[in-house]
Protein backbone atom coordinates (compact mmCIF):
# COMPACT_ATOMS: atom_id res chain seq x y z
CA UNK A 1 0.00 0.00 0.00
CA UNK A 2 2.67 2.11 0.92
CA UNK A 3 3.93 1.76 -2.82
CA UNK A 4 0.95 3.56 -4.37
CA UNK A 5 1.05 7.06 -6.33
CA UNK A 6 -1.02 9.99 -5.00
CA UNK A 7 -3.25 9.04 -7.66
CA UNK A 8 -3.35 5.14 -7.05
CA UNK A 9 -4.03 5.91 -2.99
CA UNK A 10 -6.77 8.14 -3.94
CA UNK A 11 -8.51 5.74 -5.90
CA UNK A 12 -8.37 2.99 -3.33
CA UNK A 13 -9.34 5.39 -0.68
CA UNK A 14 -12.80 6.43 -2.67
CA UNK A 15 -13.60 2.92 -3.84
CA UNK A 16 -13.12 2.25 0.05
CA UNK A 17 -10.56 -0.74 -1.01
CA UNK A 18 -8.37 0.68 2.39
CA UNK A 19 -9.19 3.58 4.56
CA UNK A 20 -6.79 6.29 5.57
CA UNK A 21 -5.66 4.93 8.75
CA UNK A 22 -4.55 1.84 7.16
CA UNK A 23 -2.81 3.56 4.80
CA UNK A 24 -1.21 5.61 7.48
CA UNK A 25 -0.13 2.83 9.25
CA UNK A 26 1.32 1.02 6.05
CA UNK A 27 3.58 3.84 5.85
CA UNK A 28 3.94 4.42 9.57
CA UNK A 29 4.92 0.74 9.72
CA UNK A 30 7.59 0.77 7.01
CA UNK A 31 9.44 3.47 8.52
CA UNK A 32 9.28 1.87 12.11
CA UNK A 33 11.14 -1.11 9.85
CA UNK A 34 13.69 0.72 7.23
CA UNK A 35 14.26 4.22 9.03
CA UNK A 36 16.75 2.73 10.76
CA UNK A 37 18.89 2.30 7.66
CA UNK A 38 18.15 5.07 6.02
CA UNK A 39 17.95 7.99 8.88
CA UNK A 40 15.33 10.08 6.31
CA UNK A 41 12.98 11.02 8.97
CA UNK A 42 14.16 13.21 12.23
CA UNK A 43 10.94 13.16 13.69
CA UNK A 44 7.88 10.86 13.19
CA UNK A 45 4.43 13.01 13.98
CA UNK A 46 2.09 9.41 14.35
CA UNK A 47 -0.05 11.10 16.73
CA UNK A 48 -1.00 13.81 14.34
CA UNK A 49 -1.03 11.85 10.94
CA UNK A 50 -3.34 8.95 12.80
CA UNK A 51 -5.33 12.01 13.79
CA UNK A 52 -5.86 13.44 10.49
CA UNK A 53 -5.98 10.00 9.02
CA UNK A 54 -9.27 9.26 11.15
CA UNK A 55 -10.72 12.59 9.97
CA UNK A 56 -10.84 11.79 6.47
CA UNK A 57 -12.07 8.24 7.46
CA UNK A 58 -14.86 9.76 8.82
CA UNK A 59 -15.80 12.13 5.92
CA UNK A 60 -15.23 9.39 3.90
CA UNK A 61 -17.90 6.89 5.59
CA UNK A 62 -20.40 9.97 5.60
CA UNK A 63 -19.94 10.33 1.78
CA UNK A 64 -18.30 13.51 1.82
CA UNK A 65 -16.57 14.11 -1.23
CA UNK A 66 -12.64 14.12 -0.64
CA UNK A 67 -9.86 15.99 -2.46
CA UNK A 68 -7.58 14.03 -4.18
CA UNK A 69 -4.98 14.81 -1.12
CA UNK A 70 -7.17 13.82 1.34
CA UNK A 71 -5.87 10.93 3.61
CA UNK A 72 -2.45 10.52 1.70
CA UNK A 73 1.05 10.16 3.92
CA UNK A 74 3.09 13.05 3.11
CA UNK A 75 6.92 13.31 4.57
CA UNK A 76 7.64 17.56 5.01
CA UNK A 77 11.47 18.45 5.29
CA UNK A 78 12.08 19.73 8.16
CA UNK A 79 12.81 23.36 7.07
CA UNK A 80 9.01 23.79 6.96
CA UNK A 81 7.15 24.91 9.83
CA UNK A 82 4.25 22.52 11.21
CA UNK A 83 2.41 23.56 14.28
CA UNK A 84 3.69 21.89 17.48
CA UNK A 85 5.88 20.06 15.58
CA UNK A 86 9.22 20.32 16.10
CA UNK A 87 11.29 21.58 13.19
CA UNK A 88 15.11 21.98 13.23
CA UNK A 89 16.20 22.66 9.20
CA UNK A 90 18.62 19.85 10.48
CA UNK A 91 20.69 22.37 12.61
CA UNK A 92 21.57 21.55 16.49
CA UNK A 93 20.61 25.44 16.73
CA UNK A 94 17.35 24.63 16.61
CA UNK A 95 17.62 21.28 18.02
CA UNK A 96 14.21 21.77 20.56
CA UNK A 97 12.24 24.38 18.56
CA UNK A 98 8.62 24.25 18.04
CA UNK A 99 6.97 25.56 15.19
CA UNK A 100 4.43 28.25 16.37
CA UNK A 101 2.45 28.27 13.25
CA UNK A 102 1.37 26.64 10.27
CA UNK A 103 3.97 27.26 6.98
CA UNK A 104 1.76 28.62 4.05
CA UNK A 105 2.14 25.27 1.98
CA UNK A 106 1.25 23.21 5.24
CA UNK A 107 -2.19 25.30 5.59
CA UNK A 108 -3.17 23.96 2.18
CA UNK A 109 -1.97 20.72 2.59
CA UNK A 110 -3.92 20.17 5.75
CA UNK A 111 -7.36 21.58 4.44
CA UNK A 112 -6.95 19.46 0.97
CA UNK A 113 -6.84 16.44 4.25
CA UNK A 114 -2.76 15.78 3.78
CA UNK A 115 -2.02 13.36 6.55
CA UNK A 116 1.38 14.46 7.89
CA UNK A 117 3.44 11.81 8.78
CA UNK A 118 6.42 13.03 9.77
CA UNK A 119 10.17 15.74 8.88
CA UNK A 120 12.72 14.25 6.92
CA UNK A 121 16.66 15.23 7.36
CA UNK A 122 18.27 17.28 5.38
CA UNK A 123 21.83 19.66 4.72
CA UNK A 124 21.89 21.95 7.45
CA UNK A 125 19.61 25.04 6.45
CA UNK A 126 19.35 23.78 3.18
CA UNK A 127 23.15 23.98 2.55
CA UNK A 128 24.58 21.14 0.84
CA UNK A 129 24.46 18.45 -1.75
CA UNK A 130 24.72 15.14 0.05
CA UNK A 131 23.12 15.42 3.43
CA UNK A 132 26.16 14.94 4.90
CA UNK A 133 25.69 18.51 6.76
CA UNK A 134 22.57 17.72 8.57
CA UNK A 135 23.25 18.03 12.76
CA UNK A 136 21.42 15.26 13.56
CA UNK A 137 23.75 12.53 11.08
CA UNK A 138 23.53 11.57 7.14
CA UNK A 139 20.75 9.86 5.38
CA UNK A 140 21.77 7.31 3.25
CA UNK A 141 20.57 6.76 -0.95
CA UNK A 142 18.40 3.84 -0.45
CA UNK A 143 19.75 2.16 -3.95
CA UNK A 144 22.72 1.87 -2.09
CA UNK A 145 23.29 2.24 1.27
CA UNK A 146 27.37 3.58 0.84
CA UNK A 147 26.24 6.50 -1.31
CA UNK A 148 24.53 9.93 -0.33
CA UNK A 149 20.90 10.55 -1.71
CA UNK A 150 22.23 14.24 -2.65
CA UNK A 151 20.70 17.20 -0.73
CA UNK A 152 19.64 19.53 0.76
CA UNK A 153 16.32 17.47 0.86
CA UNK A 154 17.96 14.55 1.16
CA UNK A 155 15.40 13.25 3.78
CA UNK A 156 12.77 14.02 1.66
CA UNK A 157 13.81 12.10 -2.06
CA UNK A 158 15.00 8.79 0.42
CA UNK A 159 11.64 8.30 2.54
CA UNK A 160 9.58 8.35 -0.69
CA UNK A 161 12.22 6.50 -2.95
CA UNK A 162 11.78 3.91 -0.28
CA UNK A 163 8.54 4.39 0.00
CA UNK A 164 8.28 5.47 3.44
CA UNK A 165 5.75 8.19 2.24
CA UNK A 166 3.71 8.87 -0.60
CA UNK A 167 4.95 12.20 -1.45
CA UNK A 168 6.64 14.79 -0.24
CA UNK A 169 7.56 18.48 0.06
CA UNK A 170 11.40 19.87 -0.55
CA UNK A 171 12.43 23.32 -0.65
CA UNK A 172 15.35 24.04 -3.92
CA UNK A 173 17.86 27.30 -3.58
CA UNK A 174 20.21 26.13 -5.61
CA UNK A 175 18.86 22.49 -6.67
CA UNK A 176 17.86 21.18 -3.09
CA UNK A 177 14.77 19.23 -4.68
CA UNK A 178 16.15 18.34 -7.87
CA UNK A 179 19.18 16.84 -6.97
CA UNK A 180 18.17 14.37 -4.60
CA UNK A 181 15.00 13.44 -7.06
CA UNK A 182 17.72 12.69 -9.29
CA UNK A 183 19.74 10.85 -7.32
CA UNK A 184 16.92 8.59 -5.72
CA UNK A 185 15.17 8.54 -8.70
CA UNK A 186 11.98 10.01 -8.20
CA UNK A 187 10.80 13.70 -9.64
CA UNK A 188 11.48 17.26 -8.03
CA UNK A 189 9.97 20.11 -9.21
CA UNK A 190 11.21 23.66 -8.15
CA UNK A 191 8.49 26.19 -9.26
CA UNK A 192 8.98 29.46 -10.96
CA UNK A 193 10.26 31.81 -7.87
CA UNK A 194 6.87 33.29 -6.41
CA UNK A 195 4.24 30.50 -7.51
CA UNK A 196 4.69 29.09 -4.11
CA UNK A 197 4.50 30.99 -1.01
CA UNK A 198 7.70 31.47 1.23
CA UNK A 199 5.91 32.01 4.61
CA UNK A 200 6.50 29.39 7.11
CA UNK A 201 10.06 28.32 5.28
CA UNK A 202 12.57 28.84 7.41
CA UNK A 203 14.69 31.60 5.46
CA UNK A 204 17.59 30.35 3.89
CA UNK A 205 18.81 32.67 0.48
CA UNK A 206 15.19 34.36 -0.10
CA UNK A 207 15.85 35.57 -3.69
CA UNK A 208 16.40 31.64 -4.75
CA UNK A 209 14.54 29.80 -1.98
CA UNK A 210 11.46 27.83 -3.23
CA UNK A 211 9.17 25.37 -2.26
CA UNK A 212 8.55 22.14 -4.55
CA UNK A 213 6.94 18.72 -4.66
CA UNK A 214 8.85 15.46 -4.34
CA UNK A 215 6.76 12.35 -6.19
CA UNK A 216 6.65 9.28 -7.65
CA UNK A 217 4.84 10.90 -10.95
CA UNK A 218 4.85 13.64 -12.71
CA UNK A 219 0.65 13.69 -12.69
CA UNK A 220 1.34 13.40 -8.43
CA UNK A 221 3.74 16.64 -8.65
CA UNK A 222 1.38 18.52 -10.56
CA UNK A 223 -1.65 17.44 -8.12
CA UNK A 224 0.54 18.73 -5.09
CA UNK A 225 1.98 22.16 -7.02
CA UNK A 226 -1.83 22.69 -7.80
CA UNK A 227 -2.38 22.46 -3.83
CA UNK A 228 0.11 24.69 -2.76
CA UNK A 229 0.66 27.42 -5.25
CA UNK A 230 -0.69 31.10 -5.68
CA UNK A 231 -0.32 33.96 -3.80
CA UNK A 232 0.17 34.59 -0.41
CA UNK A 233 -0.60 37.99 1.63
CA UNK A 234 2.08 36.35 4.42
CA UNK A 235 4.25 36.29 1.40
CA UNK A 236 5.17 39.63 -0.65
CA UNK A 237 7.29 37.73 -2.75
CA UNK A 238 4.62 35.73 -4.08
CA UNK A 239 2.56 35.88 -7.20
CA UNK A 240 -0.89 35.67 -8.74
CA UNK A 241 -0.68 34.03 -11.43
CA UNK A 242 -3.78 33.72 -13.90
CA UNK A 243 -3.00 30.37 -16.36
CA UNK A 244 -4.55 31.98 -19.45
CA UNK A 245 -6.55 29.56 -21.24
CA UNK A 246 -3.71 27.20 -22.87
CA UNK A 247 -4.74 27.26 -26.57
CA UNK A 248 -4.16 23.62 -27.52
CA UNK A 249 -3.30 20.46 -25.89
CA UNK A 250 0.17 20.16 -25.44
CA UNK A 251 1.72 17.79 -28.48
CA UNK A 252 4.85 16.33 -28.68
CA UNK A 253 5.39 16.89 -32.60
CA UNK A 254 5.11 20.66 -32.01
CA UNK A 255 7.57 20.88 -29.02
CA UNK A 256 10.53 22.87 -29.67
CA UNK A 257 13.42 21.19 -27.04
CA UNK A 258 16.67 23.21 -26.61
CA UNK A 259 19.67 21.58 -25.73
CA UNK A 260 22.17 23.50 -24.39
CA UNK A 261 25.70 22.79 -25.43
CA UNK A 262 27.60 24.35 -22.38
CA UNK A 263 25.80 21.64 -20.32
CA UNK A 264 27.89 19.17 -22.26
CA UNK A 265 31.43 19.73 -21.63
CA UNK A 266 33.96 18.09 -19.46
CA UNK A 267 33.26 17.43 -16.05
CA UNK A 268 29.88 15.16 -16.91
CA UNK A 269 29.84 11.73 -16.47
CA UNK A 270 30.33 10.06 -20.16
CA UNK A 271 27.44 7.66 -19.51
CA UNK A 272 25.14 10.93 -18.01
CA UNK A 273 25.25 12.05 -21.11
CA UNK A 274 24.63 9.29 -22.93
CA UNK A 275 21.11 8.58 -21.02
CA UNK A 276 20.20 11.72 -20.72
CA UNK A 277 20.77 12.63 -24.79
CA UNK A 278 18.56 9.40 -25.17
CA UNK A 279 15.64 10.63 -23.36
CA UNK A 280 15.67 13.57 -25.62
CA UNK A 281 15.68 10.96 -28.65
CA UNK A 282 13.17 9.81 -27.23
CA UNK A 283 11.13 12.93 -27.66
CA UNK A 284 12.64 13.72 -31.23
CA UNK A 285 11.32 9.87 -32.12
CA UNK A 286 7.64 11.21 -31.23
CA UNK A 287 8.45 14.40 -33.49
CA UNK A 288 10.02 17.04 -31.29
CA UNK A 289 12.70 19.32 -32.91
CA UNK A 290 15.51 19.58 -31.26
CA UNK A 291 17.88 22.58 -31.40
CA UNK A 292 21.34 23.43 -29.95
CA UNK A 293 21.40 26.44 -28.11
CA UNK A 294 23.72 28.77 -26.22
CA UNK A 295 23.36 30.07 -22.92
CA UNK A 296 26.97 31.84 -23.09
CA UNK A 297 27.31 32.31 -19.46
CA UNK A 298 26.39 29.00 -17.92
CA UNK A 299 30.19 28.70 -17.05
CA UNK A 300 29.37 32.17 -14.16
CA UNK A 301 26.51 30.58 -12.74
CA UNK A 302 28.27 29.02 -10.20
CA UNK A 303 30.53 31.81 -9.07
CA UNK A 304 27.60 34.21 -8.48
CA UNK A 305 25.62 31.47 -6.86
CA UNK A 306 28.22 31.09 -4.42
CA UNK A 307 28.45 34.95 -3.84
CA UNK A 308 24.64 35.68 -3.56
CA UNK A 309 23.25 32.63 -1.65
CA UNK A 310 25.84 33.44 1.11
CA UNK A 311 25.72 36.89 0.93
CA UNK A 312 21.45 36.47 1.91
CA UNK A 313 22.23 33.46 4.13
CA UNK A 314 24.61 35.55 6.63
CA UNK A 315 21.79 38.09 6.75
CA UNK A 316 18.88 35.56 7.19
CA UNK A 317 21.22 33.34 9.96
CA UNK A 318 21.65 36.53 11.61
CA UNK A 319 18.14 36.20 13.76
CA UNK A 320 19.79 33.05 15.29
CA UNK A 321 21.05 35.16 18.67
CA UNK A 322 20.24 32.87 22.00
CA UNK A 323 17.76 35.21 22.94
CA UNK A 324 14.04 34.72 21.14
CA UNK A 325 14.37 30.83 20.64
CA UNK A 326 16.87 27.79 19.88
CA UNK A 327 19.94 26.73 21.62
CA UNK A 328 21.36 29.56 24.13
CA UNK A 329 24.43 29.55 25.76
CA UNK A 330 25.30 32.25 28.27
CA UNK A 331 27.75 34.41 27.92
CA UNK A 332 29.81 37.09 30.35
CA UNK A 333 27.71 39.29 28.08
CA UNK A 334 25.47 39.98 25.19
CA UNK A 335 27.71 39.94 22.57
CA UNK A 336 29.42 36.79 24.31
CA UNK A 337 26.53 34.76 24.43
CA UNK A 338 26.05 35.80 20.49
CA UNK A 339 30.16 34.17 20.14
CA UNK A 340 29.38 31.11 22.03
CA UNK A 341 25.79 29.98 20.57
CA UNK A 342 26.75 30.70 17.35
CA UNK A 343 30.12 28.83 17.49
CA UNK A 344 28.51 25.74 19.32
CA UNK A 345 25.04 25.64 17.15
CA UNK A 346 26.28 25.64 13.38
CA UNK A 347 28.13 23.19 11.31
CA UNK A 348 31.13 23.67 9.71
CA UNK A 349 29.38 24.64 6.17
CA UNK A 350 26.75 26.77 7.91
CA UNK A 351 30.05 28.35 9.58
CA UNK A 352 31.78 28.50 5.96
CA UNK A 353 29.18 30.17 4.38
CA UNK A 354 28.20 32.62 7.16
CA UNK A 355 32.06 33.61 6.59
CA UNK A 356 32.04 33.97 2.71
CA UNK A 357 28.40 35.98 2.58
CA UNK A 358 29.98 38.40 5.54
CA UNK A 359 32.86 39.13 3.89
CA UNK A 360 31.59 39.77 0.36
CA UNK A 361 29.12 42.01 2.15
CA UNK A 362 31.41 44.21 3.48
CA UNK A 363 32.74 47.50 3.00
CA UNK A 364 35.03 47.44 0.35
CA UNK A 365 33.91 44.38 -1.19
CA UNK A 366 30.58 44.88 -1.53
CA UNK A 367 30.72 46.37 -4.94
CA UNK A 368 33.28 43.49 -6.07
CA UNK A 369 31.51 40.97 -5.01
CA UNK A 370 27.84 41.42 -4.49
CA UNK A 371 26.88 43.53 -6.90
CA UNK A 372 28.96 42.07 -9.63
CA UNK A 373 27.24 38.69 -9.09
CA UNK A 374 24.00 40.81 -9.69
CA UNK A 375 24.78 42.20 -12.62
CA UNK A 376 26.40 38.47 -13.83
CA UNK A 377 22.78 37.53 -12.80
CA UNK A 378 20.84 39.24 -15.19
CA UNK A 379 22.99 38.45 -18.01
CA UNK A 380 22.26 34.58 -17.17
CA UNK A 381 18.41 35.21 -17.31
CA UNK A 382 19.09 37.47 -20.21
CA UNK A 383 20.75 33.78 -21.65
CA UNK A 384 17.54 32.01 -21.01
CA UNK A 385 15.17 34.78 -22.05
CA UNK A 386 16.97 34.43 -25.61
CA UNK A 387 16.74 30.91 -25.19
CA UNK A 388 13.02 30.90 -24.94
CA UNK A 389 12.64 32.92 -27.91
CA UNK A 390 13.72 29.63 -29.55
CA UNK A 391 12.29 26.65 -27.98
CA UNK A 392 9.76 25.76 -25.57
CA UNK A 393 11.92 24.03 -23.07
CA UNK A 394 15.56 23.05 -22.32
CA UNK A 395 16.25 19.71 -21.21
CA UNK A 396 19.86 18.77 -19.24
CA UNK A 397 20.99 16.68 -17.01
CA UNK A 398 20.04 17.05 -13.03
CA UNK A 399 23.35 16.66 -12.08
CA UNK A 400 26.99 15.63 -13.45
CA UNK A 401 27.23 12.05 -12.01
CA UNK A 402 25.05 9.42 -10.44
CA UNK A 403 24.87 9.53 -6.24
CA UNK A 404 28.42 9.66 -4.52
CA UNK A 405 30.04 7.98 -2.22
CA UNK A 406 29.14 9.29 1.39
CA UNK A 407 32.85 11.08 2.41
CA UNK A 408 33.94 11.49 -0.80
CA UNK A 409 33.62 15.04 -1.11
CA UNK A 410 33.02 16.04 2.13
CA UNK A 411 36.57 17.59 2.86
CA UNK A 412 36.62 19.67 -0.40
CA UNK A 413 34.04 22.35 -1.24
CA UNK A 414 34.44 23.49 -4.17
CA UNK A 415 34.31 19.64 -5.62
CA UNK A 416 31.16 19.07 -3.61
CA UNK A 417 29.38 22.50 -4.84
CA UNK A 418 30.01 21.22 -8.79
CA UNK A 419 27.06 18.93 -7.92
CA UNK A 420 25.01 22.18 -8.15
CA UNK A 421 26.27 23.17 -11.71
CA UNK A 422 23.61 22.56 -13.79
CA UNK A 423 20.71 23.47 -11.08
CA UNK A 424 21.76 27.03 -10.17
CA UNK A 425 20.94 28.74 -13.09
CA UNK A 426 16.96 28.00 -13.11
CA UNK A 427 17.08 29.46 -9.18
CA UNK A 428 18.91 32.56 -9.96
CA UNK A 429 16.66 33.32 -13.54
CA UNK A 430 13.77 32.09 -10.73
CA UNK A 431 12.03 29.67 -13.70
CA UNK A 432 10.69 26.28 -13.39
CA UNK A 433 12.85 23.28 -13.51
CA UNK A 434 11.70 19.53 -12.97
CA UNK A 435 13.93 16.54 -12.18
CA UNK A 436 12.82 13.16 -13.36
CA UNK A 437 13.93 9.56 -13.31
CA UNK A 438 15.81 8.86 -16.79
CA UNK A 439 17.75 5.52 -16.75
CA UNK A 440 20.43 4.53 -14.19
CA UNK A 441 24.01 3.35 -14.37
CA UNK A 442 25.09 0.43 -12.38
CA UNK A 443 21.83 0.59 -10.62
CA UNK A 444 21.77 4.10 -9.50
CA UNK A 445 19.49 6.80 -10.41
CA UNK A 446 20.06 9.49 -13.80
CA UNK A 447 17.84 12.76 -13.35
CA UNK A 448 16.71 14.19 -16.55
CA UNK A 449 16.39 17.78 -15.98
CA UNK A 450 13.49 20.11 -17.73
CA UNK A 451 14.01 23.60 -17.50
CA UNK A 452 10.44 26.08 -18.99
CA UNK A 453 10.25 28.99 -19.02
CA UNK A 454 8.88 32.26 -16.26
CA UNK A 455 5.51 30.29 -15.10
CA UNK A 456 5.57 27.49 -17.88
CA UNK A 457 5.33 25.19 -14.35
CA UNK A 458 2.27 23.26 -15.62
CA UNK A 459 3.80 22.98 -19.11
CA UNK A 460 7.07 21.26 -18.26
CA UNK A 461 5.14 18.83 -15.83
CA UNK A 462 3.23 17.88 -18.70
CA UNK A 463 6.42 17.19 -20.63
CA UNK A 464 7.41 14.95 -18.23
CA UNK A 465 4.04 13.28 -18.16
CA UNK A 466 4.52 12.60 -21.59
CA UNK A 467 8.17 10.94 -20.51
CA UNK A 468 6.50 8.38 -18.14
CA UNK A 469 3.66 7.82 -20.16
CA UNK A 470 5.17 6.92 -23.80
CA UNK A 471 8.85 5.99 -22.82
CA UNK A 472 9.03 4.24 -19.97
CA UNK B 1 44.54 38.32 2.56
CA UNK B 2 41.26 37.63 4.45
CA UNK B 3 41.39 38.89 8.02
CA UNK B 4 39.24 35.71 9.27
CA UNK B 5 39.04 37.54 12.97
CA UNK B 6 37.51 40.52 11.49
CA UNK B 7 34.99 38.51 9.15
CA UNK B 8 34.16 36.40 12.50
CA UNK B 9 33.51 39.42 14.66
CA UNK B 10 31.28 41.21 12.05
CA UNK B 11 29.25 37.85 11.82
CA UNK B 12 29.02 37.64 15.79
CA UNK B 13 30.22 34.20 14.79
CA UNK B 14 32.88 32.18 17.25
CA UNK B 15 35.22 30.22 15.57
CA UNK B 16 38.02 27.73 17.42
CA UNK B 17 41.85 28.25 16.62
CA UNK B 18 41.34 25.09 14.55
CA UNK B 19 38.92 26.55 12.64
CA UNK B 20 39.47 29.59 11.60
CA UNK B 21 43.35 27.87 10.26
CA UNK B 22 40.92 25.42 8.21
CA UNK B 23 38.90 28.76 6.84
CA UNK B 24 41.88 30.55 6.29
CA UNK B 25 42.85 27.88 3.48
CA UNK B 26 38.74 27.16 2.15
CA UNK B 27 38.23 30.98 1.71
CA UNK B 28 40.42 32.01 -0.63
CA UNK B 29 39.85 28.85 -2.35
CA UNK B 30 36.32 29.26 -2.68
CA UNK B 31 37.08 33.05 -3.48
CA UNK B 32 39.37 32.22 -6.27
CA UNK B 33 36.59 29.84 -7.81
CA UNK B 34 34.34 32.94 -7.70
CA UNK B 35 36.86 35.05 -8.63
CA UNK B 36 35.76 34.24 -12.46
CA UNK B 37 33.49 36.86 -12.83
CA UNK B 38 36.21 39.39 -13.02
CA UNK B 39 36.46 38.17 -16.86
CA UNK B 40 33.20 39.64 -17.86
CA UNK B 41 32.73 43.28 -18.59
CA UNK B 42 29.09 44.55 -16.59
CA UNK B 43 29.93 48.37 -16.33
CA UNK B 44 26.18 48.75 -18.11
CA UNK B 45 24.58 45.85 -16.86
CA UNK B 46 21.83 46.48 -14.47
CA UNK B 47 21.78 44.13 -11.36
CA UNK B 48 19.26 41.83 -10.83
CA UNK B 49 18.11 41.72 -6.85
CA UNK B 50 14.65 39.42 -7.46
CA UNK B 51 13.20 38.15 -10.75
CA UNK B 52 9.76 38.32 -9.70
CA UNK B 53 9.39 41.94 -11.39
CA UNK B 54 6.75 42.72 -8.45
CA UNK B 55 6.86 46.53 -7.10
CA UNK B 56 6.51 48.15 -3.90
CA UNK B 57 4.37 45.12 -2.51
CA UNK B 58 2.72 46.83 0.59
CA UNK B 59 -0.06 46.14 3.15
CA UNK B 60 -1.85 48.41 5.59
CA UNK B 61 0.22 49.71 8.83
CA UNK B 62 -1.94 47.78 10.98
CA UNK B 63 -0.66 45.57 13.50
CA UNK B 64 -2.35 42.34 14.14
CA UNK B 65 -4.25 41.17 16.92
CA UNK B 66 -2.88 38.08 18.70
CA UNK B 67 -4.26 36.17 21.74
CA UNK B 68 -2.90 35.28 25.09
CA UNK B 69 -1.97 31.79 24.24
CA UNK B 70 -0.32 32.80 21.19
CA UNK B 71 1.70 35.02 22.65
CA UNK B 72 2.57 32.23 25.53
CA UNK B 73 3.69 29.75 22.70
CA UNK B 74 6.17 32.30 21.31
CA UNK B 75 7.52 32.99 25.14
CA UNK B 76 7.85 29.28 25.62
CA UNK B 77 10.28 29.22 22.77
CA UNK B 78 12.58 31.77 24.35
CA UNK B 79 15.44 30.52 26.44
CA UNK B 80 14.36 33.44 29.71
CA UNK B 81 11.67 35.42 30.29
CA UNK B 82 11.00 37.17 33.28
CA UNK B 83 6.73 38.64 33.54
CA UNK B 84 5.60 38.10 30.17
CA UNK B 85 8.35 39.46 28.70
CA UNK B 86 12.18 38.28 26.53
CA UNK B 87 14.61 38.42 29.13
CA UNK B 88 17.89 39.70 27.51
CA UNK B 89 21.54 40.33 29.22
CA UNK B 90 22.06 44.22 29.19
CA UNK B 91 23.17 45.85 25.99
CA UNK B 92 24.55 48.88 26.68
Amino acid sequence: MNKLTIKQAHHGLVKKEFSSVELTEAVLNRIKKQDKEIHAYLTVSEELALNQAKRIDKKIANKEKISTLSGIPVAVKDIISVEGVKCTAGSKILENYIASYDATVIKRLKKAGAVIVGKTNQDEFGMGASGENSGFGPTKNPFDLERVPGGSSSGSAAALASNQCIYALGSDTGGSVRQPSSFCGVIGLKPTYGRVSRYGLIAFASSLDQIGPITKTAEDAQIVFETIKGKDEMDSTSIDFEEENREEKLEVKNLKIGIPKEYFIKGIDPEVEKIVKKAVDQYKGKGAEIIEISLPHTEYALSVYYIIMPAEASANLSRYDSIKYGFSIKGENLLDSYFKTREQGFGDEVKRRIMIGTYVLSAGYYDAYYLKAQKVRTLIKDDFDKAFGKVDVLMTPTAPTPAFKLGEKIDDPVSMYLSDIYTVSANLAGIPAVSVPCGKIDGLPVGLQIIGKQFDDEKILQIAQIYENSFL
Amino acid sequence: MINIDNISKLARLGLSDKEKNKLKKEIPAILDFVNKLNEIKTDKIEPTAQVTGLENVVREDKAQKRTKQEAKKLLDLAPETKDGYVKVKAVL
